[in-house]
C-alpha cells in the first residue's frame, strides 16, 4: 500500500458521531456510513488505505471490511470518473429502453461497465433497481437521479455534463415530477384534478 | 423435548436442535455442503432442503431449521428430489468438470453427492464463469474456480483458528473466497483443506502426487507435538504421502496443525538407512550392524558401566526407552535421562508432570493461568480449545509470560517469574480470581521449567494451584503443557538417573571432563552436541541431525510412522501408534536395534518380541494405563524451595514449525517459516 488515508477534521467528527450512535461493543455497525464518508472524502474511490482506516477505527479485520466494501456497489473499490453514471437495467428500465440508453452512453464515451473515460470525466457502472421505476429509464450520476432518458437525451446530457453545465436532476421530459405525462388521461371529470 | 415425525415416524429430540441434527441422530442422511457440527450455521448452499409441514409450501432448509412441537418432516418425497436435483444443477452449473485432474477426485463431497442426489445430465450450455487462484500461503493450493462458496473456511479460521484471513468478498456470480493474498497466520490453516467440500482447497505439498484410492490408509499417533493427536497416515509403496486427522474428542476433535500434517515430507529426507562408524580419518563410514555392535561394544566395556550415559530424545516410543532402559540397568549404569531439555520434572510424584485437567477439561475450567508458556506454538490444538471455551464466555485468562497474540482475550499479568511469585503469595489480583473460579486451572510451560531455577517454578505452580481451589475432590487444574511426545512416557517408565546417576546436564558436562566416556543418544538431537566431543557418542535415530553429527557410532532407526510404538501424552494418556510403512535400507524398529545390542554385549534382554516387551515393561511399570484411558494421577509434594531468577519466561517452542528432525528436514516447513519471515518483514514497514 502506498498511499495512507486520513479522515478530514470535518469528516472525523462525522465519524465518531456516526459511531457513538451505537452501543460499545457493537462499532462496527458503523462500517457502511464510514465508508460512505470515506470515499466522499478520497473522490469517490474506496482504496486499500481507505479500507484500512475504516477497519482500524472500528477495529476491524481489513477482510471483513473488505466483505462489506465489495458486496455494495455503491462502494466504489476501483476509482471511478468525476460522474459516476450508475445505469439501472432492471426489469423495468429494460422495458422502458434502459437498453438503448446505455449503448447509447457505450457509443458516446467509448467505455463499458466499469470502465472510466481515458480523461477521467466518465465512469460506467450497472446497478440493479434504483426505485424509480415510475420514471424510467434511470441513469444516476454522483447522487443525483436523471429520469426519462432515451438514446438521444442521454447523449445530450452527457454533453451537458462535458461543458460544465449540468441541467437539473429529474425527469428530462415534459413532466411534473412523476405526474403522468403529457394530458391527463384518467380521472378528468373530478374537478380537483383538473386544478 | 419435542415430538416430530420424520418420514412418518415419530421421534422425540432435544429442544434446539435444528432438523438436520434431528434426521441425522435418527438415522436419515441429509445432504449438505455448507453446514458443519463444529462450526456456525450459514445456511448458504441450499443442500440440505426438506419439506415440513406447518409452514410455506415449499422446501426449507433444514440445517437452520429448529426442531418444533408436532412439526412433520418430510426427507423422501418428490418435493424433496426435485429441490435437491435443482440446488445440485445450480451448485455444477458453475463447477469446471474437471474431477480426473483434481485431488479432491475421490474424495469429494460434491462429486459423492452430485452421484447421490444430482441429475444425470446437464442443461446448462452457457460459459462458466472462472475464478483466479488465490495465494493462501505455503500449505493451501487454491483453484476457485472450483468454489461452490459454502464459507466452512471463513468459518473455521475466524471461530476455530481465530484469525480474521479469509472473507467472501463481491456477490452474487462475482462472489470469491480470499484472504486478500495473504498467507493464513494459523497453525491451523491446513484443516480448511479438510473442510472444503470440493477441489477448491487441496494441499499444496501433496499436489498431484496420488490419488486417494492408491494410498494405504494406517491409523496412527502423531508426536510432532505432546498432545498425541489421533492421525491417519497414507503411504503409497513404502512412501508417506500425507497425514490427516481422526476424530478424536477428548484430545484434537478433528483438527491437526500444520506441522503435524506438512511435515511428513520430512520423512523423506536427510534419513540414516545404514549404520556407520567414525573411521580413522574422523569420517563417518557404512558398516555392517555387526561391525557397529561390536565397537560399541568395545568401548561401553573400556569404559566401565559409571561411565556410561544414555539420553532420550523427544520422539521415541516408550518401548525403546524401555528397552534402552533395560540395557542400561545390564550394563550396570545408573546415567540415564529422558530430560534433554533439563526440565525439572521427576516421576515420584505422576501428578507433577501431567496435563491433569485433561485437554477435554479445559472446556469446564472458567479461569486460566498460563506460566511461561505459548500454546499457538507450542501446542495448537490447546490453544484452539482454550479459546473455543473462551467463546463461551464466562473464562478469564491470565498470562505469565511471552506475551504473544493467543486468539483468545487474556489479561497481562508479567514477563517473569515475580509476578508467578506475587500471585503464590495472593498478593495479585488475579490469585483472587482464581480462589473465586469454580474450576480454576492453571498451564505450566515447557518454558518455565527447562530454567535452572525450574523446581522453584514448579513447586510455585504446586503453590499457586494448592493456595487457589485447583485441588479438589474430582478436579485438578495442575497442568504441565509437554512439547515432546516422548516425555511422558519416558518419566512414566522411570527413565531417569537411578541412584547417584547423572541427569542430562550431568551427562553433558562429564562428557565434556571426562567423567562419561561413552553417551548413548537415543534420538536426542536438541542439546549441547559441542559438549560431547570428547565422549564416544552412538546416535540411534532416523535423521542426520545434530546428534548423529556429533556421532562415532549411527544406529538407523525408524521414524514414528515406520514402527508400531506406545505413547503417552501430555495428559498421561498411552496410545498406540502403527506402521504405515517400512524404514528405509537397514534401518530397524528401535526397540529392536537395542535388543539386538544387547546381545553384542553378551547379556541378551529377555524379550523377543515387542508384544513380550510390553508384556514385561506392563509388570515392571504397574501403573503403565490401558490404551486410551486416563486415570485421575496422584498428588503429593514436588518442586523445590529455592529463589527464582528474576529473568522472564520464554516460550520454549519460538518457532513451530521447525521442532525436531522431522520437521527440520520438511521443506514444507522451511517455505512456512521463510512466509513467517517475511511477513514479520512486512510488520516493520517495508512491503509493496
Amino acid at each position: 500500500m502506498s498511499e495512507e488515508f486520513k479522515f478530514n477534521d470535518e469528516n472525523l467528527a462525522k465519524a465518531k458521531e456516526i459511531i457513538a450512535r451505537y452501543p460499545e461493543g457493537r462499532q462496527q455497525s458503523a462500517v457502511l456510513p464510514l465508508l460512505d464518508i470515506a470515499q466522499r472524502q478520497n473522490e469517490g474511490h474506496a482504496s486499500e488505505a481507505v479500507i484500512e482506516a475504516v477497519a482500524k477505527m472500528l477495529d476491524m479485520p481489513r477482510i471483513r471490511v473488505t466483505e462489506v466494501a465489495t458486496f455494495y456497489t455503491m462502494i466504489n473499490t476501483k476509482p471511478v470518473g468525476k460522474y459516476h453514471l450508475q445505469c439501472c437495467t432492471t426489469t423495468p428500465c429494460w422495458l422502458r429502453g434502459s437498453g438503448d440508453v446505455v449503448d447509447a452512453m457505450r457509443k458516446h464515451l467509448g467505455i463499458d461497465f466499469g470502465e472510466t473515460t481515458p480523461d477521467g470525466l466518465f465512469s460506467m457502472l450497472e446497478v440493479e433497481c434504483l426505485g424509480g421505476c415510475v420514471n424510467a429509464p434511470i441513469l444516476q450520476v454522483n447522487d443525483d437521479f436523471y429520469e426519462d432518458l432515451d438514446a438521444a437525451s442521454v447523449v445530450k446530457l452527457l454533453e451537458a455534463f462535458k461543458a460544465g453545465t449540468p441541467p437539473e436532476p429529474g425527469t428530462q421530459i415534459d413532466r411534473q415530477t412523476s405526474a403522468p405525462a403529457g394530458e391527463i388521461t384518467t380521472l378528468q371529470d373530478l374537478e380537483f384534478a383538473k386544478g | 423435548m419435542p415430538k416430530l415425525t420424520i418420514n412418518g415416524k415419530e421421534v422425540e429430540v432435544d429442544a434446539g436442535l435444528t432438523v438436520l441434527q434431528a434426521c441425522e441422530q435418527n438415522g436419515i442422511e441429509i445432504p449438505r455442503f455448507c453446514y458443519h457440527e463444529r462450526l456456525s450455521i450459514a445456511g448458504n448452499c441450499r443442500m440440505c432442503l426438506v419439506e415440513v409441514k406447518p409452514g410455506p409450501p415449499k422446501p426449507a432448509a433444514s440445517c437452520a431449521l429448529p426442531v418444533a412441537e408436532g412439526m412433520e418432516v418430510m426427507t423422501d418425497t418428490p418435493m424433496v428430489k426435485k429441490a435437491r436435483n435443482g440446488v445440485m444443477e445450480f451448485l455444477l452449473i458453475n463447477h469446471p468438470l474437471d474431477c480426473p485432474i483434481c485431488d479432491q477426485g475421490g474424495e469429494c463431497d460434491l462429486q459423492d453427492q452430485a452421484m447421490a442426489y444430482g441429475y444425470d445430465g446437464s442443461r446448462y450450455e452457457e460459459n462458466k464463469r472462472a475464478v483466479k487462484e488465490k495465494y493462501m500461503g505455503p500449505l493451501v493450493k487454491t483453484i476457485m474456480t472450483r468454489c461452490i462458496h459454502c464459507t466452512r473456511c471463513v468459518r473455521f479460521v475466524s471461530e476455530v483458528a481465530g484469525v480474521d484471513d479469509i472473507g467472501l468478498v463481491n456477490r452474487g456470480e462475482g462472489a470469491e473466497i480470499t484472504t486478500l493474498e495473504r498467507a493464513i497466520s494459523s497453525e491451523l490453516s491446513g484443516n480448511v483443506i479438510d473442510l472444503c467440500p470440493v477441489g477448491a482447497l487441496t494441499s499444496k505439498p501433496y499436489a498431484f502426487t496420488a490419488r486417494s484410492w492408491e494410498l494405504t490408509k494406517t491409523e496412527s499417533i502423531d508426536v510432532m507435538d505432546a498432545l498425541g493427536s489421533n492421525i491417519r497416515v497414507d503411504a503409497r509403496g513404502n512412501e508417506v504421502m500425507r497425514v490427516l486427522p481422526r476424530l478424536h474428542e477428548d484430545i484434537n476433535e478433528e483438527w491437526i496443525s500444520d506441522k503435524t500434517r506438512f511435515a511428513c515430507d520430512g520423512l523423506r529426507r536427510q534419513r540414516l538407512d545404514k549404520p556407520y562408524l567414525r573411521n580413522k580419518d574422523g569420517k563417518l563410514a557404512p558398516v555392517t550392524w555387526g561391525d557397529a555392535f561390536a565397537a560399541i561394544a568395545e568401548k561401553i566395556k573400556s569404559a566401565g558401566a559409571g561411565k556410561v550415559a544414555a539420553i532420550a530424545g523427544d520422539l521415541c516410543d516408550v518401548e525403546s526407552m524401555y528397552a534402552l532402559k533395560q540395557l542400561m540397568a545390564a550394563i550396570g549404569s545408573p546415567n540415564l535421562d529422558c530430560r534433554q531439555d533439563g526440565a525439572a520434572l521427576d516421576p515420584s510424584v505422576r501428578g507433577s508432570y501431567l496435563f491433569n485437567s485433561t485437554i477435554a477439561g479445559i472446556e469446564e475450567a472458567d479461569a486460566c493461568l498460563l506460566i511461561g508458556t505459548n500454546p499457538r506454538s507450542e501446542a495448537p490444538l490447546i490453544a484452539a480449545r482454550l479459546r473455543k471455551r473462551w467463546l463461551q464466555g464466562g473464562f478469564t485468562a491470565g498470562v505469565v509470560g511471552p506475551q504473544v497474540d493467543l486468539t483468545f482475550d487474556t489479561e497481562y499479568l508479567g514477563a517473569g517469574p515475580d509476578t508467578l511469585e506475587a500471585i503464590r503469595a495472593g498478593n495479585h489480583p488475579f490469585a483472587e480470581k482464581l480462589k473465586q473460579a469454580d474450576r480454576p486451572m492453571l498451564i505450566l510451560g515447557m518454558g518455565a521449567l527447562t530454567r535452572p531455577d525450574g523446581a522453584a517454578v514448579l513447586r510455585a505452580a504446586r503453590q499457586v494451584a494448592e493456595s487457589t481451589g485447583m485441588i479438589s475432590g474430582d478436579w485438578n487444574g495442575f497442568n504441565v503443557l509437554h512439547t515432546a511426545a516422548a516425555r511422558v512416557g519416558g518419566l512414566d517408565i522411570g527413565f531417569v538417573p537411578g541412584e547417584g546417576g547423572k541427569d542430562t546436564a550431568a551427562i553433558l558436562d562429564g562428557a565434556e571432563s571426562g567423567d562419561v566416556k561413552v553417551v548413548y543418544l537415543l534420538g536426542a538431537d536438541e542439546l549441547d552436541t559441542a559438549k560431547l566431543k570428547n565422549a564416544f557418542v552412538i546416535y540411534q535415530g532416523h535423521h542426520g541431525d545434530a546428534g548423529a553429527h556429533a556421532a562415532d557410532v549411527i544406529l538407523p532407526g525408524a521414524a514414528y510412522t515406520e514402527k508400531n510404538g506406545l505413547y503417552v501424552n501430555t495428559e498421561g494418556r498411552v496410545q498406540a501408534g502403527f506402521r504405515a510403512s517400512f524404514p528405509p535400507g537397514d534401518a530397524r524398529e528401535d526397540w529392536a536395534i537395542v535388543r539386538a545390542l544387547s546381545e553384542a554385549l553378551g547379556d541378551a534382554l529377555p524379550f523377543d518380541t515387542q508384544d513380550a516387551l510390553r508384556e514385561k515393561l506392563r509388570a515392571d511399570v504397574p501403573g503403565f494405563l490401558a490404551i486410551d484411558t486416563i486415570e485421575a494421577a496422584e498428588w503429593g509434594d514436588f518442586g523445590r524451595a529455592g529463589d527464582m531468577r528474576a529473568d522472564p519466561f520464554v516460550s520454549a517452542v519460538p518457532n513451530f514449525y521447525m521442532t525436531d528432525p522431522i520437521s527440520r528436514a520438511s521443506e514444507t516447513m522451511a517455505k512456512c517459516v521463510d512466509e513467517l519471515s517475511a511477513a514479520a518483514d512486512g510488520a516493520t514497514g517495508t512491503h509493496g
